[in-house]
């Protein structure tokens, strides 16, 4: 809402500067975003009259004006090309050397051999609209020489209000002027529109068919109007500074009352008009063409207003374009309602509508305010277009209007809910200004919300009213008490912030990447999960929920590889989205992406890629923290996304919850990805379970280490040779590592060596040759029977 | 070797040893030495075994004066020994020199995002003030998002919320406030959570993006007011900025709240006398809260005579910026490593 400071003043002037009431505006919750001048600082710029006119010799539609600038002067030379600069024009005149709009410097010049000594001006050259098909067209009355600024009242300030859905009052001027009243104590100072006496009895017969949307119908005739007639300047001048077009004479003066008393209105051409008048919800396959000329089919959820052709107009959102007012118009219908807000809102909105009105209906406009707005518009059009006005006519369903029930406050309540208390005067008066006519009982007020306070309803829209008037700075901090209970600290849980900070430990950087990602990447990655589309995405590259962070973390990857990072290590932590919506899972998911060189570039040269063990060795870490590394296993899989080749599924004792690979070079390829990514994801809560770290007692005897090289088919996972040769040698094997993998010379084709070494030790005494012996014998038997392998050298 | 023994064969013996030893100038030869002269068959060895030869009488004052110069070789040997070792591990030590000024080897730290960052930070000031953290689906219905918190169908206010939709009652959840409804319908009261998470808007540009971090925080106790949720904001504040910042309450409206206010901080960046960031108004607009409205309570479930509670709801992402001096909001989901790496 565009408040004109000039305007809001003369009903309701406090003694506050304009910041100061900005200021006020805002802290009383109608928050000014903006306070700007209602024109640009336009300097030499006066009201000039025409005295003469000629055509320029040079032709080109130029002519020669003689403009009276006022004072004793003679009158001043300018060129000027404007289709409407006539003798006995009042235009705005910039003179030699003044400043219009944008800055812009006004010179002498010399056109096609003329010296124009100053220019007459548009409204869009002074900054006052965007009209510059011609020149502004002052009133005739201002004596020539007047600053325009003075003329035109431009000393003014507009307050750019940000208002909230709730405060619809004020979306009028008698609103924001009560409001200021409320906040300021200062007289209010509007008059209620004069009642305009009948000059003829034609009246429009209007039926309330759906009184529950509509309960009141204000309608009045006026006959033999001129709708050519001139909005007059001072009326375009507010309007254009709440931000509002002009159109014709009928359109503005509806507008200016809308702005005025916050009620849309609607004028139809009574000529094209077939009464009755009827207001009802339309019927499914009648249609409506609107004011903008765009048609839309209509259903039982719309409320309409019709006459004997059918709908001609979209109640409360916008006319029909049958019955528009044109030039040609001669006798009008004035239309003021009340409609229901639940019967507008969302209507405009589904239609792709939104309009002055159906912003204020479906807010809640003043249900006794409709017949102050036809009075006032009845007398402003028989003031500038002239008229005969019918009778005001009211159609009401009492019954159906807004039943404002009294408010019951109480003073326990009100101060609860503050933490402060007030002086039950200082309430009462608080209760006044908002205009609920408060009367005191024994527990507190009870208060008659007003008509056009639409979100007063209940005892806590009091208590936010009194806590605003009061001032929300003016309550005091006090600190909360409550009990003080120790917080648990569960040691079996990991948080993710223990697991994202071993991935940064570990040189990763993390990354946050949109939950919705281009269908056909997803497509490529993960072709076996339906991805949840977006009923309204963004865009078609964001269409659809991700079903695993890779996508988002490749594109990142990729921006990055664009931007010359050869090595890049990210993870994210974040939702993935899969199944179909109604058994939709939402888990949790830990991923990395990693590219490049192991290491950052360094001294020693260490250049080698970054592969599968590396990411490997993250996950062990993550899993590491769990304090339950026996419980995963990595077992050789197929994923879509990665290369057959070097792809693990994760499990849990058993249960799959991630996988870890390096990208099949097919998706890198289309990625444009170089080098050979590599990628984990994990679900969260497979780390999340942590083993409480129990005891062993340490041996106090020696251990004995005994190293095997043995040879076996390529086929057989090393992972799996190793825990096999673990439980082989029994209790007394304490640890088992796996220290080197060779293929080539000296094994055969096929087959590679695998060197393990198996250490060894007891808890109750020291291990004799025997033991050991016996312990390794075990291994390698049961290696070879299991998995055919062979001592290497044998 | 002869078996006579002179006192000048030992005096022109020990010199020569003593030259010997003065003269090796390594271990290894420092110890050749010694054999040849003290070892086993070594020439001052051997003239202790020609005393034998000798007449009796001389034998005493002769062994004595052998004794006395393999005794001071002796010495001599260690004390040459001592010198050579300083010297070696001398040499050795300037050999294995390096240049400390190479940085150094292996991996370097990554970093969390900023947004994590800063959420962590909200996390830790509000649990020690006995906050714990709870979550909700990023995916959520209708009820949840939207009618529980006061906002019906239709409502102006929904218009304000640029919504993701998946159906007629399934969408992306425009706040994190639906986690209030959640944690009130599981657990009833009192409560004092926060709920961090992310949040998605069907909105674009310079200064939105369609999915951006909200920190929603809820208590629920007896006798809860407005007066206690002004301290904690302040409180929280000051501790997010580390410094005693100034705050204001602004009336707002908020469906789900009421009375309703919009928090704004003293701009941390000109310290409130104006600047680009505040857009010269001297303030931020950092937080929306408010009382939780009845009509929440009552679609919870939970008696709103007998509970009452505060919520609050802040963007991490304006925050972040604020406290790091970030001027792109879109540059937290670029991800960037020239940005990620500025917050190890």
């Amino acid at each position: 809402m565009r408040v004109s400071e000039q305007w809001l003043r003369e009903w309701v002037d406090p003694g506050l500067t304009t910041q100061e009431l900005a200021s006020a505006l805002t802290m009383a919750g109608l928050e000014v975003d903006a306070v700007e001048p209602a024109a640009p600082p336009l300097r030499g710029v006066v009201v000039g009259e025409i005295v003469a006119c000629a055509p320029h010799p040079a032709g080109d539609h130029l002519q020669i004006c003689q403009v009276d600038a006022g004072g004793d002067g003679p009158p001043v030379e300018v060129v000027c090309a404007a289709p409407n600069a006539r003798l006995g024009l009042c235009a705005p005149l910039a003179l030699e050397g003044a400043e219009i709009a944008e800055g812009r410097r006004v010179e002498a010049a010399t056109v096609r051999g003329v010296v124009s000594h100053g220019m007459l001006c548009s409204a869009a050259e002074l900054g006052l609209g965007d009209d510059h098909s011609g020149l502004l067209e002052l009133p005739s009355d201002l004596p020539p020489g007047t600053d325009l600024y003075i003329a035109l009242g431009l000393e003014d300030t507009v307050f750019e209000i940000d208002l909230t859905p709730n405060r619809a009052d004020c979306l009028g001027m008698i609103g924001v002027a009560r409001e200021v009243a409320a906040i300021t104590e200062a007289p209010l100072n509007v008059q209620r529109p004069p009642a305009v006496g009948a000059g003829c009895e034609d009246r429009v017969a209007v039926e309330l068919a759906a009184a529950p949307d509509c309960p009141h119908y204000c309608g009045r005739v006026i006959r033999t109007i001129n709708a050519r007639a001139e909005t007059p300047l001072w009326m375009r001048e507010r309007l254009r500074r709440a931000g509002i077009r002009c159109v014709s004479a009928v359109v503005d003066i509806t507008n200016y009352v809308l702005l005025e008393f916050g009620q849309p209105m609607h004028a139809f051409d009574l000529g094209r008009l077939a009464p009755p008048v009827v207001v009802r919800r339309a019927r499914s396959g009648e249609s409506l063409t609107l004011l903008g000329g765009e048609s839309v089919a209509l259903d039982e959820e719309v409320l309409v207003i019709t006459d004997r052709s059918g709908p001609i107009a979209f109640a409360g959102v916008m006319g029909g374009a049958s019955t528009a007012v044109s030039d040609e118009t001669r006798d009008v219908f004035l239309e003021a309602a009340f409609f229901n807000p639940a019967t507008v809102a969302g209507r405009a909105r589904r239609f792709g509508l939104h309009t002055d009105a159906s912003h204020r209906f479906e807010r809640g406009v003043d249900f006794a305010i409709a017949r102050h707005a036809c009075e006032r518009a009845t007398s402003l059009i028989i003031e500038i277009c002239g008229g005969v006005p019918g009778p005001l006519q009211e159609t009401s369903e009492l019954s159906e209007l807004p039943q404002r029930a009294p408010i019951t406050l109480r003073r326990e309540r009100l101060e609860g809910l503050l933490g402060w208390s007030l002086e039950p005067a200082t309430v009462s008066a608080m209760l006044k200004r908002l205009g609920t006519e408060p009367e005191e009982t024994p527990f507190g007020w009870r208060a008659q919300p007003p008509s056009w306070r639409f979100d007063l309803a209940r005892e806590v829209d009091l208590i936010e009213e009194i806590a605003r008037l009061y001032g929300y700075d003016a309550i005091p901090e006090h600190p909360l008490q409550a009990p003080l209970h120790v917080a648990s600290a569960p040691e079996q849980q990991l948080g993710s912030e223990d697991l994202r900070q071993t991935l940064v430990e570990r040189g990763y950087f993390e990354a946050i990447t949109y939950a919705f990602v281009d269908p056909a990447l997803q497509q490529r990655l993960d072709p076996e999960c339906p991805p949840l589309s977006l009923a309204n995405p963004l865009s078609s590259e964001l269409a659809v929920m991700r079903t695993s962070l890779w996508p988002g973390l490749l594109k990142a990857m990729q921006h990055n590889q664009h931007r010359q990072h050869e090595r890049v290590r990210l993870f994210e932590h974040g939702c993935v989205f899969r199944g179909s919506l109604d058994q939709l899972q939402q888990p949790a998911m830990l991923a990395g992406a990693c590219c490049g060189p192991f290491y950052p570039e360094q001294w020693d040269g260490s250049r080698r890629g970054v592969d599968f063990y590396d990411l490997k060795a993250d996950l062990e870490a993550l899993i590491a923290r769990t304090g339950a590394a026996s419980e995963f296993t990595f077992q050789g899989a197929r994923h879509p996304a990665l290369h057959p080749g070097q792809c693990a599924r994760i499990e849990r004792a058993g249960r799959p919850v991630g996988w870890l690979g390096t990208l099949h070079p097919e998706h890198a390829a289309a990625l444009e990805l170089q080098g050979q990514p590599v990628l984990f994801e994990i679900a969260l809560e497979a780390l999340s379970e942590a083993e409480l770290p129990a005891f062993r007692p340490i041996s106090r005897y020696p251990a004995i280490r005994r190293d095997l090289a043995l040879v076996v088919a390529d086929t057989v996972p090393a992972g799996e040779l190793l825990k096999a040769a673990q439980a082989a040698a029994g209790s007394l094997a304490v640890d088992a590592v796996l220290f080197d993998v060779y293929r080539g010379q000296g094994v055969p084709e096929g087959s590679k060596s695998i060197a393990m070494g198996l250490i060894l030790q007891d808890y109750s005494r020291t291990l004799r040759d025997e033991d050991v012996e016996q312990a390794m014998r075990c291994v390698v038997d049961c290696l070879q029977s299991a998995y055919q392998a062979s001592l290497r050298g044998e | 070797m002869g078996a006579e023994q002179h006192p000048d064969d030992l005096e022109a013996l020990t010199r020569k040893a003593e030259a010997a030893v003065a003269a090796a100038s390594e271990l290894a030869e420092l110890d050749a030495t010694r054999v040849a002269y003290l070892g086993k068959k070594g020439k001052l060895t051997a003239l202790l075994k020609g005393l034998g030869q000798l007449p009796a009488e001389q034998r005493p004052a002769a062994g004595a004066a052998i004794n006395a110069a393999k005794q001071r070789l002796s010495e001599h040997i260690e004390e040459r020994r001592t010198e050579l070792e300083r010297a070696e591990l001398e040499r050795r030590l300037s050999a294995e020199r390096i240049d400390v000024t190479l940085p150094g080897r292996g991996l370097e730290r990554g970093a969390l995002h900023p947004v994590t960052r800063t959420l962590e930070r909200i996390g830790t000031i509000f649990a020690g003030a006995g906050y714990r953290s709870a979550e909700g689906p990023e995916v959520e219905d209708d009820r949840h998002n939207f009618e529980a918190l006061n906002i019906p169908a239709h409502h102006p206010a929904r218009a304000m919320h640029d919504t993701f939709y998946f159906d007629a009652t399934r969408l992306l959840r425009t706040h994190t406030s639906p986690v209030q409804i959640r944690v009130m319908e599981r657990e009833g009261a009192p409560i004092r959570i926060i709920a961090p998470g992310r949040v998605y808007r069907c909105d674009s540009d310079l200064t939105h993006t369609p999915m951006f971090h909200q920190v929603e925080g809820l208590l629920i106790d007896r006798n809860v007011s407005l007066a206690d949720l002004k301290s904690v904001l302040h409180e929280f504040l000051s501790a997010f900025f580390e410094r005693a910042v100034a705050i204001r309450f602004r009336p707002s409206y908020f469906p789900f709240t009421e009375p309703s206010a919009e928090v704004d901080v003293e701009c941390v960046i000109c310290g409130g006398g104006g600047c680009r960031v505040c857009k010269n108004s001297g303030w931020l607009e950092v937080l929306g809260c408010g009382m939780v409205h009845p009509a929440v309570f009552e679609h919870a479930g939970l008696d709103a005579e007998r509970w009452t509670g505060y919520a609050f709801g802040m963007g991490v992402e304006r925050l972040a910026m604020l406290r790091y001096g970030v001027d792109d909001l879109r540059l937290f989901f670029d991800n960037d490593l020239r940005f990620l790496g500025q917050f190890r």
